[in-house]
């Protein structure tokens, strides 16, 4: 099997700085790659700039310097909407589903950027990943669970058709049954072609899912490899795993 | 019976004028002019303030825009289809220039800025002497078609209700459309909305622009109707009736908005007629108090959307 990194990287962000207002400095320097097909994750503790980080890849906040490269494009300072058009989608932190727009309502509005179609099988598929939402999609997006709301935050994503999915904890708030189910639904996502990166709070689930990883302490990566590797390294352990 | 409704209320509307002809209550059509005035600046402030969720309160500035564009025009010779199309044009890109420029604001601070476009605009009509001859006001000649000059009240009566008939189809293709949906997506969460790949700012823009297009038209059909157009006609408080339409009869409700109209345009003439002289100063006072129980009561509104209603029913639970 030929490693996903031959493939070269699909994003690329290099000394990225983001700075909140004029004095939090959010990142200080951030450089990291994520390789066509590959799952990465980046774990760190909270207020440690991995949403900002993701902010800044999806076109929510500009960064002060640095490069964001997409597909050999860069991408930083470009407006979310033509970020999205470019096949990079952001599942937001909290999911921020429509909750007065019905689940077919939410679906359409993840493939605005696209050009105008029926989008019958973007539909099907999103349906065929998460059936629950095939089955409410007249229902309003506020009355769905937090675990569907979740799915359908996806869903969403998935509409647009994006070449990288990027996912801002996915599993924050949810049961630990239902973090099962969409962790495989990222996985099987990842089988169809897509790249993942997510940031996630619950590192011992994002290194059994991901490949690689990096890890972020106060807006720097301080580790980074395999994530098998630090899964077993004893700072990792001790520190985001809660093992001695 | 629901889908006759309509129909029902545009055949009474239609025959208002015939039923009141040569009675005691033929300044009724008059008064259905100004409702239905009030019914088409409610429906164009209701893409921004309903659909979109901004808050306009200098809404009314573009009324005065149009209005002032066709007397000017009027004044000069040109002829009513080209001046009125050219009220609705200047509207339109004033509000687009002014769009550019605030749109990124939100909330009260949007609301603040409208505010102060409002008035900058009326003072400036009022000071502008060399073109708008200021607080004394333009003549207006009457609206002429095919040599014929149109100055009595039922044919604005028509004309006005042919305008609402299309601002009613306007806003109900624009509500249920993929443009519609993209309007309340950002009303909800517009972040959420600029991540689905919806370009915010230009759908902003665009129902800017479009409400001030329905602003325009009024105040040129407006400004023909009169036959002269002051500042006076353009102040603060019309803004805030119209924001009151919407809200009162329910935001983003095409049929509420029209009811709201009928209401709060309607309340003055019905005041006139059943309130005694001495109690006719304090029809502001009656005027607020019917706000204030709507808002206590019904804060979404007489007849709301269903959306809104599902919004404000999940708040309160």
């Amino acid at each position: 099997m030929s490693s996903p990194q031959a493939l070269g990287p699909i994003l690329e962000l290099k000394e990225l700085h983001c700075v909140y207002g004029k004095k939090i400095r959010a990142l200080k320097g951030v450089s990291l790659e994520v390789c066509l097909g590959e799952i990465v994750a980046l774990i760190g503790n909270n207020g440690a700039g991995k949403t900002t980080m993701m902010r800044a890849i999806a076109g929510q906040l500009k960064p002060e310097q640095g490069t964001v490269n997409f597909s050999g494009r860069s991408i930083g300072g470009m407006p979310a909407h033509e970020i999205v058009r470019l096949g990079v989608c952001l599942v937001p932190e909290g999911r921020r589903i429509f909750p007065r727009l019905s689940v077919m309502e939410n679906l359409e509005m993840g493939a605005y950027a696209r050009p105008r179609a029926d989008f019958k099988q973007e539909y099907e598929h999103v349906f065929g990943l998460f059936p629950v939402l095939g089955e409410r999609r007249r229902q309003l997006g506020g009355t769905l669970s937090g675990g569907e709301q979740q799915m359908l935050a996806i869903g969403r994503a998935m509409m647009a058709a994006p070449k990288l999915l990027m996912l801002d904890e996915p599993s924050m708030g949810l049961a630990p049954v239902i973090v099962d189910k969409v962790f495989e639904t990222i996985s099987r996502i990842n089988k169809e072609g897509v790249t993942i990166f997510l940031v996630e709070q619950n590192a011992k689930r994002a290194l059994a899912a991901a490949s690689r990883a990096y890890v972020m302490e106060t807006g720097q990566i301080v580790l980074s490899g395999s994530a098998s590797v630090l899964a077993d390294n004893p700072s990792i352990k001790k520190a985001y795993l809660g093992l001695q | 019976m629901k889908r006759a409704l309509p129909l029902i209320l545009i055949a009474a509307a239609a025959a208002l004028p015939w039923a009141v002809q040569g009675t005691g209550a033929a300044h009724l059509v008059r008064a259905g002019g100004i409702i239905g005035l009030y019914m088409i600046l409610g429906l164009g402030l209701n893409f921004t303030l309903g659909y979109v969720g901004l808050f306009d309160l200098g809404f009314i500035a573009f009324y005065g825009i149009g209005a002032y564009t066709a007397a000017i025009l009027a004044g000069l010779g040109f002829a009513p289809p080209l001046t009125i199309a050219l009220a609705v044009l200047s509207a339109v890109l004033v509000r687009f220039l002014l769009g550019l420029t605030i749109l990124r604001l939100r909330g009260d601070y949007l609301a603040v800025v409208t505010m102060g476009f409002g008035e900058i605009s009326r003072l400036i009509i009022n000071n502008l002497d060399a073109v708008t001859n200021g607080p004394k006001g333009l003549q207006v000649p009457p609206l002429r078609f095919f040599g014929i000059s149109l100055s009595e009240n039922i044919y604005y009566y028509y004309l006005i209700m042919a305008v609402v008939l299309l601002s009613i189809a306007a806003s109900r293709r624009l509500e249920n459309s993929r443009i519609g949906r993209a309007w309340v997506a950002i009303r909800e969460d517009e972040i959420a909305a600029g991540l689905s790949g919806i370009a915010v700012g230009r759908l902003k823009l665009l129902a800017f622009c479009l409400s001030a297009a329905f602003a325009g038209l009024g105040g040129a059909i407006f400004a023909y109707w009169e036959q002269f157009v002051t500042p006076e006609s353009f102040v603060f408080w019309e803004s805030i009736l119209v924001v009151s339409i919407v809200v009162l009869g329910g935001m983003g409700s095409v049929s509420g908005v029209l009811l709201g109209a009928l209401i709060l345009s309607g309340c003055p003439v019905i005041m006139q007629a059943v309130l005694s002289p001495e109690w006719i100063n304090y029809r502001y006072l009656f005027f607020g108090f019917i706000l204030l129980l709507v808002i206590l009561f019904r804060p979404q509104g007489i007849l709301p959307s269903r959306r809104r209603e599902a919004e404000l029913l999940n708040e309160s639970s």
